[in-house]
This record gives C-alpha cells, sequence and structure tokens, in this order.
C-alpha cells in the first residue's frame, strides 16, 4: 500500500480506538448499571491527579509538595490511588478529588467548610498536568531549536520542519502581521508561536485515550490568558491608555461614557479569553466522554455501533477545535497586542 | 420557585446557535457574491463565531 494508504488506514485506527481507555474497567452487570464505574472513568479524564496513570494497572507515582505550616514532600505512592490515609511528617493527609486534605488518622478530615473538606493552604505537587506542561515544553525546545539551527546551514527545510515551516509563517503572515502591523510583529512572534503550538499540542494531547486534559483546567487557561495581559501592559505605549480613556475622535459625552466600559473591557477581554479555551475544551472531553460511556450502557449491539460512530465524529471534531482554540488565542492575542502597540495618529477628520 | 438550570443552558444555546448561525449565513452570502474573498471571510466569519461561543460558554459555565 502507498504511504498515504497507510497513513489513512492508522489515523482511522487511532480514531477508533480512542474508546479504548474503558478496557482496562470491566464491566458486569452492576446493580446501578455500571454509572458509578463511567462517573470514574470520566473523572479520571478530567481531573488532575497525583499520579501519572498510563495503562491498566501502571502507573507513575509523582512527587507530592505542599506547604501546610511548613514545606513537606513525598511520593504519591504513599496514598496508593487515594485509597490510604498517609503519615507525612507526623500528620495525617489522604487524596480525594486530586486535592490534599489534611486528615486525623482514621481518615476524616479536620475542617469541613460547608460541605468540602478543608485543603492543605499551598499545593504545589508536580502532579500529571505538570509533568505534561514540562514534556510539551521540552519537545517544543527541541523541535523548533533544531529547526533554528537547520536554517542557519540551509534555507531549505528538512524533516519534521517541512511541516512546520508553513505554520510558523501561518502564525507571522496571517496572524502576527494584520494585526500588530509590519513595524512592531517581531518582538511579540516568540510568545505568539509558543502560545500557538503549545494549545494546539496539548489539546491534541488531550483527545488521546491517555486521559491528560491540560488545558481544560482553569488554572493553566487563566496563566496563559495572565500572560497575554503583563505583555500587553509591559509593552503598550503611553498612548495605549490615553486611548482607553479618552478615546480621541469622538464627542466629549461619549469620551466620559466609554471611559468606564473601555476599563471593564480590560479586565473582561483576558477573562473571556481563558474561559473560552477553558470551557471549549473541557466540554468538549465531557461530551466526547460521556457518550463514550454510554456506549458500555447499552447492551444492544446496535446501539453501541451507533454510538461509536457518534464518536468517532465528535473526536473529528474536537480535533478541529483542537487548532481553531490555539489559532482564536493567538489571534485574540495579536489584536490586543496590535492595540497596545498602535502608533499615535494625528487626529484626522476622517469619518 | 426557582427557574432549573437547564431552562437557562436551553436559553443560552438558543442565542448562542442564531448568532453563529446569521454569521454563517451572511459569510456564505458573501462568499457567493465574491467567491475571490473565501478567505478573508472565512477566516472573519471564525473570528466572530470563535467570539460568540466565547460569551456562550462563559455563561454556560455560569448556570
Amino acid at each position: 500500500m502507498s504511504i498515504k494508504k497507510l497513513t489513512h488506514l492508522f489515523s482511522l485506527t487511532l480514531l477508533l480506538l480512542a474508546p479504548a481507555g474503558l478496557f482496562a474497567s470491566e464491566n458486569a452487570a452492576h446493580s446501578d448499571n455500571g454509572a458509578a464505574e463511567r462517573k470514574e472513568y470520566i473523572k479520571h479524564h478530567l481531573l488532575d491527579n497525583h499520579d501519572f496513570h498510563i495503562i491498566g494497572n501502571i502507573s507513575m507515582p509523582l512527587p507530592v509538595l505542599f506547604w501546610d505550616e511548613g514545606a513537606h514532600m513525598a511520593m504519591s505512592s504513599v496514598f496508593e490511588h487515594g485509597t490510604k490515609v498517609a503519615e507525612i511528617d507526623g500528620k495525617f493527609y489522604k487524596i480525594e478529588h486530586a486535592k490534599i486534605i489534611p486528615t486525623d488518622a482514621s481518615g476524616t478530615p479536620l475542617e469541613m467548610h460547608g460541605e468540602h473538606p478543608r485543603e492543605v493552604a499551598i499545593d504545589y505537587s508536580i502532579t500529571k498536568n505538570v509533568v505534561v506542561i514540562m514534556l510539551v515544553c521540552v519537545l517544543m525546545f527541541w523541535l523548533f531549536r533544531g529547526m533554528a539551527k537547520n536554517y542557519q546551514q540551509d534555507l531549505v527545510p528538512k524533516g519534521a520542519a517541512k511541516f512546520f515551516e508553513p505554520l510558523v509563517l501561518f502564525v507571522r503572515d496571517e496572524i502576527a502581521i494584520p494585526n500588530i502591523g509590519k513595524k512592531h510583529y517581531k518582538k511579540y512572534m516568540g510568545f505568539l508561536l509558543s502560545v500557538f503550538f503549545f494549545i494546539w499540542i496539548i489539546n491534541l494531547i488531550g483527545l488521546t485515550p491517555l486521559g491528560i486534559n491540560v488545558t481544560g483546567n482553569i488554572a493553566i487557561t487563566a496563566a496563559l490568558s495572565l500572560m497575554t495581559l503583563f505583555i500587553t501592559f509591559y509593552t503598550s505605549k503611553s498612548t495605549y491608555w490615553a486611548h482607553i480613556f479618552w478615546m480621541p475622535g469622538v464627542p466629549v459625552p461619549m469620551k466620559i461614557i466609554l471611559a468606564p466600559i473601555e476599563l471593564l473591557g480590560v479586565i473582561i477581554k483576558p477573562f473571556a479569553l481563558l474561559i473560552r479555551l477553558y470551557a471549549n475544551i473541557k466540554a468538549g472531553h465531557i461530551v466526547l466522554m460521556s457518550i463514550i460511556a454510554i456506549m458500555y450502557l447499552f447492551e444492544n449491539w446496535g446501539a453501541k455501533g451507533a454510538f461509536l460512530g457518534l464518536s468517532f465524529f465528535l473526536n473529528l471534531i474536537e480535533l478541529l477545535v483542537a487548532f481553531l482554540q490555539a489559532y482564536i488565542f493567538t489571534m485574540l492575542s495579536a489584536l490586543y497586542f496590535g492595540a497596545a502597540s498602535e502608533e499615535h495618529h494625528h487626529e484626522e477628520a476622517h469619518h | 420557585m426557582a427557574i432549573p438550570n437547564i431552562v437557562g443552558a436551553g436559553l443560552i444555546v438558543i442565542g448562542a446557535g442564531l448568532g453563529i448561525g446569521l454569521i454563517g449565513g451572511k459569510a456564505m452570502e458573501g462568499i457567493a457574491r465574491n467567491p475571490e474573498a473565501a478567505n478573508k471571510i472565512q477566516t472573519a466569519m471564525l473570528i466572530a463565531a470563535a467570539l460568540i461561543e466565547g460569551i456562550g460558554f462563559a455563561a454556560l459555565f455560569a448556570a
């Protein structure tokens, strides 16, 4: 078979095997039709985790570091996948829903806030998400550094650069230059490229059956959007703030009305950036996981087949969404940078 | 009597669907009138759709 046909066949098989993550848990006829198991499966895919669970029973324990009146460190194997109450430095802790909760020796939480137990003050463990982010950063660094070094010898790309060069040029020509302008786009290119490939690669990783959901975590998208915000503030010219609070070219009463709205806009724009990525990815994963889990609910094979097909198409759509969200995030960031670095035009009556 | 959350979610979906549908429709009209500008229109359509979806998700999140 030609390479093209092989690639098609391979990707088809991969996509169809996405529900393979469920093979680990056998599904007998439980009293509640396995609903608890399905919830567990969906939750495992969505939440962060203190172990790195690969397949079946193979999982890698990760270091757990937190601050609870003093820094503590342990390996998460002491928690044994959340079943045991561990004693660390004299105090007892247990892990529930990926949070570390100080408890007494028998496992009851020390304090409750309403329905939720109090967690430790600061939890900076190396959890699954952190490991994946670090891996992706190393991968991106290795990939693009290799490309850059290659360009010093020969302008013609080789190997993986053949795939990534059009993408890099796409970010420069379609996202950066139209929004920021030819004068200033260079200093933003580093961030735009990084964020574009970071979000795209991580979204794609989230679609594999490994159950790694990084951008569906509001803390991570908040960090990305905060970076956009800081870069906008840091590289903004003085005219940026002047234009926000005193927009040129409109009559004075309008200016006074516009000022608070624009001020709100400064906060809302990164917030929308954050929510957009987070909700898109998280909702997509929830729907996909639910449909895959429903497959195991029905006994009728026709229904199972129908849901398998539906999950296949949803997976395809999720692939598109992975790219689209990366593109939209980068483009809106470029838009904000462009607004920040706008030159001061002299006011003309050009309407 | 509190209105159940799901009714709110349904309204949000109607709003977002209407918005994106309108944009998609106008975009198609634009492309039909001027096939050469298809790329630019498509880009603009995707941007607008993403913005609307952003609001939709934010609201869905709150509901």
